[in-house]
């Protein structure tokens, strides 16, 4: 229980710095931190598949990825502007009720206690089972997805070289 | 290691305030997609705690795809926003009216 309430105050901390730093590029090295800290969090819900493919897919690709394109374009800090606009206050009003409100619900719920989980649960062989008897259509489409992605952001990248 | 469910949930719903937050104020195009990756962790992090409060892979298999969503998202929205920079030079999203009138 300690160990929870420790991960779980770092992985607020750690996505209010995302948040909150005016330099794009701590904002990623926070977004590094959170995610390995929900890795974390997945592995102490037996998840370690989950845990071990959110390392590498998001810690390993998607912020080396955000690192890449700020190394890249060379994005200087951002100069915060002193008011926040209407929209942005309704905003924030709107993400406040929101929060506490997917909060109370959560609580609210009546807990009926974890069920002792099957031998192997969230392991590679029963997400693979899964995967392919359930997820089958699902993980056609993936493939056909990542397929459209990828043409996407070469002809999108492709444009800069011409221009 | 019994941490009840809705502990889980409240860090979840905290994480994905925080990331609908920034998507709502910040002007940074980078920041911005940053923001969205925490937001769709955090509906991850729902989804796993779920998948074993109830006993189910299918939890689980929801965040794959998820994943797999993310990444294909942040490929297509960082080649976008690379050919915006190479015409406009500016990371505000303000400053991106090309749709707006």
């Amino acid at each position: 229980m300690i160990a929870f309430y420790f991960i779980a105050l770092l992985t607020l901390a750690s996505a209010l710095l995302v948040v909150l730093h005016r330099n794009p590029i701590y904002s990623a090295l926070g977004l590094v931190n959170t995610l390995f800290l929900i890795a974390v969090s997945f592995v102490m819900l037996d998840a370690e598949l989950i845990a071990m493919l959110q390392v590498i897919v998001y810690a390993g690709a998607i912020v080396i990825l955000f690192l890449f394109v700020i190394m890249l374009l060379n994005v200087e800090s951002e100069v915060r502007s002193a008011r926040i606009s209407k929209i942005g206050t309704a905003g924030l009003a709107f993400v406040l009720l929101f929060a506490v409100e997917l909060a109370v619900f959560a609580l609210v719920r009546d807990p009926s206690g974890a069920q002792e989980l099957p031998a192997g649960f969230g392991s590679t062989e029963l997400l693979a089972e899964t995967l392919f008897s359930k997820g089958m259509l699902s993980f056609e489409l993936t493939s056909l997805l990542l397929l459209v992605a990828v043409v996407g952001a070469v002809v999108m990248a492709r444009r800069k070289v011409e221009s | 290691m019994n941490v009840p469910v809705e502990n889980y949930l409240v860090l979840a719903a905290l994480i994905f305030a925080i990331g609908c937050a920034g998507v709502l104020t910040r002007r940074n195009f980078i920041v911005i997609l940053m923001s969205v990756e925490l937001m769709l962790n955090a509906v991850n992090l729902t989804f796993v705690a779920l998948s074993r409060q109830l006993v189910s892979m299918d939890g689980q298999m929801i965040v794959f795809f998820v994943m797999t969503v993310a990444a294909a998202e942040v490929a297509v929205g960082l080649a976008i926003f690379l050919a915006i920079y190479s015409q406009r030079r500016t990371v505000n999203a303000d400053e991106i009216s090309l749709l707006r009138w």
